[in-house]
């Protein structure tokens, strides 16, 4: 056994609650090791998405509390990753994308991700509630619950919709920063909200197209791993289909102007073009038998190159959407309605 | 007999690096201390924020 290996890593059928409590003790935890457990990628890209439906609400609210509400919904989108990587430590330690993170590589014991994550979110959703209002405290609570208990513990290790069904909660903190702004939920916030909702498809699913060993390993259901590549293919191509349009709707009802129109639209056809790319592609194929040579690897790798443009143009694609509704609310540009 | 004997060799305890142990807790302290000098301000802000007009309004 080498000593500096993740204490699940070397023992994967190790059960959950002897691995949430092991700890290897070479390495003492870090502040930074702490901050890990929150995810602050994602929480970087929550701040963005909430704080667009906080400027889009359209309501004159203190800027010390918008920017309060703001910091309450990334702490609890913290405090959900904090709660995933102590449940998912298990299966963290055995793939090579998180088997890093600092409960699976033994810096942090489970036990204190756990409490790290329950304190952070009974402190966002009582904080963001008596600095606004309830309802987006509940909102934040409800996303909190889903991503743990919904997605987290039922949803990701038993079916292949898991990542459709939970990127509801990834798809919530624009309705949340709207909410504490407003007060409400009109349909436009809802409309952000799914705009994210059908993203996350094509986006989740073009990833797992080229890690779905990983996912293999652990026993994971994503959609490559379940239905196969070719059904990941043609799923990836049927959600863009509906999701391109989706977003040029904001354009018609108030929300987005000129500048959002343009930018949905090009993009729009760059990602159903990406995505169409994929479809044709070999994207999480098992290399051919009848391919010989280089000629076979040659094939694979082309398709996992058109399977990363797809993710990477899809975080580029939402960016540009949210930046562009920002940027026109903030310069007071006039939405189109153009229904 | 050989068998009533424990042939396990003993468990020695990994060394422990006391510096880093410190300087690890130091910074986590510092950390947690941020955080709740933070917290404090963020309380004392939005409380001022809340409350501050209708403390102004009340009569004496």
């Amino acid at each position: 056994m080498d000593p500096g290996a993740p204490f699940a890593y070397v023992a994967p059928y190790m059960s959950k609650p002897v691995a949430i409590e092991g700890r290897a003790a070479s390495q003492p935890a870090l502040w930074s090791d702490y901050l890990q457990l929150l995810k602050p990628r994602v929480m970087s890209l929550v701040v963005f998405t909430a704080a667009t439906g906080l400027v889009c609400a359209d309501q004159s609210i203190n800027p010390l509390l918008g920017a309060v509400a703001v910091f309450c919904i990334a702490i609890g989108a913290g405090a959900s990753g904090a709660l995933n990587m102590w449940f998912d430590a298990d299966i963290d330690g055995r793939m090579r994308r998180t088997r890093a993170r600092p409960v699976p590589a033994g810096k942090v014991r489970g036990a204190e991700a756990a409490t790290l994550g329950i304190v952070l979110s009974l402190f966002s959703v009582m904080l963001l509630g008596m600095t606004t209002n309830w309802l987006a405290a509940g909102l934040l609570a409800f996303t909190i619950y889903f991503y743990v208990v919904v997605y987290t513990m039922w949803l990701k290790r038993w079916t292949p919709q898991n990542i459709v069904i939970g990127g509801l909660a990834g798809a919530l903190p624009p309705a949340i920063g709207w909410a504490a702004a407003a007060g409400e939920t009109p349909l436009n916030a809802w409309l952000m909200v799914l705009i994210i909702f059908m993203w996350t498809p094509p986006h989740a699913w073009a990833l797992a197209l080229y890690t779905s060993e990983d996912y293999a390993k652990v026993g994971v259901p994503m959609m490559p791993v379940a239905k196969g590549a070719a059904s990941t293919r043609k799923q990836i191509l049927i959600y863009s289909l509906l999701f391109t349009p989706i977003c040029q709707i904001p354009a018609f009802t108030g929300l987005g102007g000129p500048v959002y129109l343009a930018v949905s639209a090009l993009g729009g056809a760059v990602f159903l073009l990406l995505a169409w790319r994929v479809f044709r592609s070999r994207a999480g194929d098992a290399p051919d038998e009848r391919i010989e040579g280089e000629d076979r690897l040659y094939a694979v790798r082309a398709g996992s190159k058109d399977a990363r443009n797809l993710f990477a143009f899809s975080i580029l694609y939402l960016t540009l959407l949210f930046a562009a509704l920002l940027a026109e609310h903030l310069a007071r540009i006039a939405p189109l309605e153009l229904l | 007999m050989t068998s009533l004997q424990d042939d396990t060799p003993p468990v020695t305890a990994a060394p422990v690096d006391t510096a880093a142990l410190d300087k690890a807790r130091r910074g986590r302290n510092i950390a947690l201390a941020l955080g709740l000098v933070v917290f404090i301000l963020l309380v004392y802000g939005v409380t001022l924020v809340r409350m501050g007009g209708h403390i102004a309004s009340r009569p004496l």
